[in-house]
């Protein structure tokens, strides 16, 4: 759960979500849900010549299953706030 | 526990349906149809589905009517912009045409591949995976 509540805070900043088939699409992120399933708003695609049909897709659904890396701002990152919110849910599974 | 978690995929396609959209698929197809309905997996119902190739610039289309499509095999959706399709640098040729293309753009990467198997595999290295293989 605790990377889904990540990804919740990164709600309406850009990212670029990098899919398994190597297309990679730049947008900004409107909702995530319990299966990192993404909704982009306003995207462009890395290399539109190689993926002339998302020229005219605005904003999409990504399945979570086919994604390989999320790309986001190193400052959109608590790092510090974020190895505590793990700490304490390896604590809580623990118990 | 896991269903006290409401389905949130629910809440956020709801707004695309009844709207035109592209499902691109794992196998890379792409289907571009009416969004009518779909469920927490991510299965889909399109309606006045066709099936769209692309060549470069070029595309073909082939009509196909009502698909339910699986959610496993979806990549993703995508809401196509009625005003950016008109305004698209694309152009409409026939299905025989761009298949065409497509297969000896096909055959003339498959040969290359071969070569430089054939050079690295001399060397030393080994292919592993292919286009696709991802998935």
């Amino acid at each position: 759960m605790l990377i889904f509540s990540f990804f919740k805070t990164l709600t309406d900043q850009v990212i670029t979500v990098e899919l398994k088939n190597d297309l990679s699409i730049t947008g900004t992120l409107k909702s995530v849900d319990q299966f990192l399933n993404i909704r982009l708003d306003g995207i462009s695609v890395e290399d539109p010549e190689r993926h002339p049909h998302m020229l005219a897709v605005k904003n999409c659904f990504i399945r979570g299953s086919v994604v390989r890396y999320v790309r986001m701002a190193a400052r959109s990152v608590d790092t510090t706030l974020l190895e505590d919110a793990t700490r304490r849910e390896a604590k809580e599974a623990k118990k | 526990m896991d269903a006290l978690i409401p389905f949130t995929t629910s809440g956020s396609l709801v707004d695309l349906v009844d709207k035109k959209v592209l499902v691109v698929l794992r196998d890379g197809r792409k289907l571009i149809g009416v969004f009518r309905s779909y469920d927490q997996f991510a299965n889909f119902l399109l309606e006045s589905c066709i099936e769209r190739i692309h060549f470069k610039f070029e595309y073909a289309d082939k009509d196909i009517g009502v698909l339910l499509v699986r959610g496993e095999n979806v990549v993703a959706l995508g809401e196509i912009d009625l005003i950016a399709e008109d305004m698209v640098p694309l152009q409409e040729r026939s299905w025989n045409e761009v298949e065409e293309k497509i297969n000896d753009d096909n055959k003339r990467r498959e040969r290359d591949h071969a070569i430089k198997d054939k050079v690295l595999g001399s060397i030393g290295f080994v292919n592993e995976g292919r286009e696709g293989d991802a998935y």
